[in-house]
């Protein structure tokens, strides 16, 4: 399995980027694969759905596609779509370090 | 940026040509698919497809009961006063279950997703629709030519 440098961690990752196990995540982590992912500074908006995504991760063993996560964290689809622009549940899960949701609506 | 068929997709068209609940579905699936992907999609609606963004149409879109197959129900009891919506009832609820979005609340969330819906000019001109007659997420009726052009650089699918 790849292992990544992220903010000074050594992290486990699969052959997306995504981390492997959860509980290597940091919140400097997050912000390093933010970056990657294009996105320059997390604001307040960003770290409500993160921290859903881990939330739900922690509860159900799998972060929500995008319909299911606009319900869970009160964001707008839109405003989704506009944090996270290459597709909400997808980044999002990848800067929470919780494999990639699975749903397809 | 172009797809040469090697690469990842960056960016779909869906057509929706058929205006039943299992002819609807599947391509707003696909477009709603690409979009949570990070991909461009944009949506066209063709021909019967168009009830799907039909302001008084798009909450009663109803099961084929006649003609398909894959239901398992014989024809003959298909046609009967009442079975399709019946089976449309049954279909819906199973579908909320799998918290599955209605049709309408499904093309509104595509819509929010920024993925352009249009209708066909020509099927709009045979209906005698306008652009009034359509819900306000679609942006636009246009031509085929139109559509080739927006299509340009991606995949096309048509269901």
């Amino acid at each position: 399995m790849p292992v990544m440098t992220l903010a000074g961690t050594d992290v486990d990752v699969d052959a997306e980027g995504f981390l492997t196990d959860a509980s290597q995540w940091t919140e400097g982590v997050a912000a390093e694969i933010a970056r990657a992912e294009g996105i320059d500074e997390l604001t307040d908006r960003h770290w409500l759905v993160v921290q859903v995504m881990r939330r739900e991760f922690a509860d159900k063993g799998t972060g929500p596609a995008v319909r299911a996560l606009g319900k869970i964290s009160g964001v707008g689809i839109a405003e989704l779509y506009q944090l996270f622009p290459k597709g909400p549940a997808k980044m999002a899960a990848k800067i929470a370090g919780i494999p990639k949701p699975r749903g397809c609506i | 940026m172009s797809d040469d068929g090697t690469g990842p997709i960056r960016k779909v068209s869906v057509v929706i040509s058929k205006g039943s609940l299992e002819g609807i579905y599947p391509g707003l699936i696909m477009a709603n698919g690409a979009r949570a992907e990070g991909m461009e999609a944009n949506l066209f609606f063709t021909f019967f497809g168009l009830d799907a963004v039909h302001r008084a149409r798009h909450d009663h879109i109803k099961l084929a009961t006649v003609g398909n197959p894959g239901l398992h129900l014989a024809t003959w009891a298909g046609g009967l006063p009442g079975v399709s919506t019946v089976m449309t009832h049954y279909m819906s609820r199973k579908m909320e279950h799998l918290d599955i979005p209605s049709i309408p609340e499904m093309v509104e969330m595509i819509a929010q997703s920024g993925a352009g819906l249009y209708g066909c000019k020509a099927s709009t001109d045979l209906f005698g629709l306008g652009k009034a007659d359509l819900i306000d997420e679609v942006r636009d009726i246009i031509t085929v030519g139109e559509f080739y052009e927006m299509a340009a650089g991606g995949q096309i699918i048509f269901t």
